[in-house]
């Protein structure tokens, strides 16, 4: 008895260390069947169209929003943090920096988590349930080509689109509180934005965007791919979606901004 | 393949689901054009012997085989031959909620097939008229249909482009007796009009005695009894007959 109270705490080290091999197995397996689906044919290519609307399209109000907030607040902060060392003036840039190259790529992801990806894990764990899956198998079609690839596609090729739209709303949020209300020259402000920021400040958050949508859409299925248990499964599946992005976004983007900085 | 070789074939099969066997050797076998109906209690393994055969499972242990040959796995060449010579009609219809009645009866002659939009239109309304559904319903959504409409929308997928092999997964489950009785005419109708080898499981014996040649009876992960459909009321086998006195009304 005492060895068996002994070895508790290994059992359950070993318990852990199995089931983070199994998700991490699955996951693998998971993404190498998506990329398989992604770039070999055949394409779905009028439900790639019909996820491009459903991701990017529908999804401009909330970015558009997010952004014009965001981009609002940070030059107030700005204003206000830089005025302790009088350098107020710095507002155009740092906001513009600020938007394209973190906030406006790390923000649109996260209100996609929120929206795309809780969305793609309920519908395919709908289907896991209702045994449409099964069906569109046992129907000559692969459920990762029809199902998981153009969702996949929509989200890498319209992430990026949006946060475009979201450095462009975000800038603008900042021109717009910092010419009404901190009393700067709109041209000034304007010219100052375009002098300051390089191609590659753009670039390099359009080339977040991309990841975190391929992080977002394939969380999203992953998730409700492996639905089990009804209602209740489906639920658990859009939860885990929404989460396990958003923790994934923080990361890569901590990694890629360390990669990106270096070079 | 000789002409006496069965179209479908379960070889020793074996299938453990959460520590419990659930199929334990089962040896089955189904010539072409016959229609097998496999009765059972709950938990005996029906579904998961219908699923074997899809390739949506794997046994443990044996083989299902396909005209002689096995089916190992998915995307094996094998299943995609089977897959593109039957029809599966899903307990629960399985539409998909997304796509039009019309869109879903052809799904597969859209998808895997590619036929042009207007071709494969006009081939599920044909289908849909075989289940007895009038055009209008062509551009209905699942959620607009009711159960039994939803059942006969799945067994027009499944009958569209002729298939060899047909699956029924538990047909009348949830149907009230009427419409229930309308599918079992409709299932066998359509089986007898394809001329092709039907597959049904279910524990309705009334399903069983309108669709099935040949009944086999599963328990214990086996098959514990099989003969014509005549034969259900004549055997003295005792887990027959008690199923089916349990399908008689009380009295």
């Amino acid at each position: 008895m005492p060895l068996q109270a002994a070895l508790v705490p290994f059992t359950v080290v070993g318990r852990l260390v199995m089931g983070v091999c199994a998700i991490v197995g699955a996951l693998s397996l998971f993404v190498g069947r998506t990329l398989l689906a992604c770039f070999t044919p055949r394409w779905h290519g009028g439900q790639i169209a019909r996820q491009a609307v459903s991701i990017g399209f529908l999804s401009l109000p909330v970015v558009g929003l997010t952004a014009v907030f965001t981009g609002a607040a940070l030059a107030l902060n700005i204003y206000t943090g830089g005025g302790r060392f009088n350098a107020e003036q710095i507002v155009p840039q740092i906001v513009a920096l600020g938007i394209t190259r973190e906030l406006a790529p790390v923000l649109v992801a996260l209100m996609l988590s929120g929206r795309v990806a809780t969305t793609i894990a309920a519908e395919i764990g709908a289907m896991r349930a209702t045994e449409q899956i099964d069906a569109m198998r046992t129907l000559s079609t692969d459920p990762f080509r029809f199902l998981v690839a153009p969702r996949v596609l929509a989200g890498v090729a319209t992430l990026p689109l949006l946060t475009s739209v979201a450095d462009i709303v975000g800038i603008g949020g900042g021109w717009l509180v910092s010419t009404l209300s901190l009393g700067f020259n709109p041209e000034a402000y304007a010219r100052s934005t375009v002098a300051f920021l390089e191609a590659w400040d753009i670039q390099s958050g359009l080339i977040k965007a991309a990841v975190f949508g391929f992080i977002v859409t394939a969380m999203g299925a992953f998730h409700g791919y492996r639905a089990t248990g009804g209602a209740r499964g489906v639920g658990h599946a859009a939860t885990q979606a929404m989460v396990w992005s958003g923790v994934l976004i923080f990361a890569t983007d901590y990694l890629m901004t360390s990669w990106f900085t270096q070079t | 393949m000789s002409p006496a070789a069965p179209e479908l074939e379960w070889r020793g099969v074996r299938k453990v689901l959460g520590g419990r066997p659930v199929l334990d050797g089962l040896d089955l076998s189904l010539v072409a054009g016959r229609s097998l109906v496999i009765i059972g209690g709950s938990g005996q393994g029906k579904s998961v012997t219908l699923k074997l055969a899809l390739g949506l499972m794997r046994p443990d242990a044996g083989t299902v085989l396909f005209r002689g040959r096995p089916l190992p796995g998915l995307f094996n060449r094998r299943q995609s031959v089977l897959y593109r010579q039957s029809g599966v009609l899903f307990q629960g219809s399985a539409l998909f909620d997304s796509l039009r009645v019309w869109e879903i009866v052809s799904f597969r002659l859209l998808h895997a097939d590619r036929w042009p939009r207007v071709r494969a239109r006009e081939a599920a309304i044909e289908a849909l008229a075989q289940v007895q559904l009038g055009r209008e319903v062509a551009d209905l959504f699942p959620s607009e249909l009711s159960g039994g409409m939803q059942k006969r929308v799945g067994l027009a997928r499944a009958i569209v482009g002729a298939p060899r092999v047909l699956f029924f997964d538990e047909p009348t489950t949830g149907l009230d007796p009427i419409t229930a009785a309308s599918i079992n005419r409709l299932i066998a109708d359509q089986v007898r009009r394809l001329g092709c080898t039907a597959v049904t499981i279910t524990h309705d014996l009334v399903s069983a005695r309108t669709i099935a040649d040949e009944i086999a009876l599963l328990d214990g992960g086996r098959i514990a009894w099989r003969g014509d459909r005549a034969d259900l009321d004549a055997t003295d086998d005792h887990r027959v007959r008690s199923m089916v006195e349990a399908s008689l009304p009380p009295r």
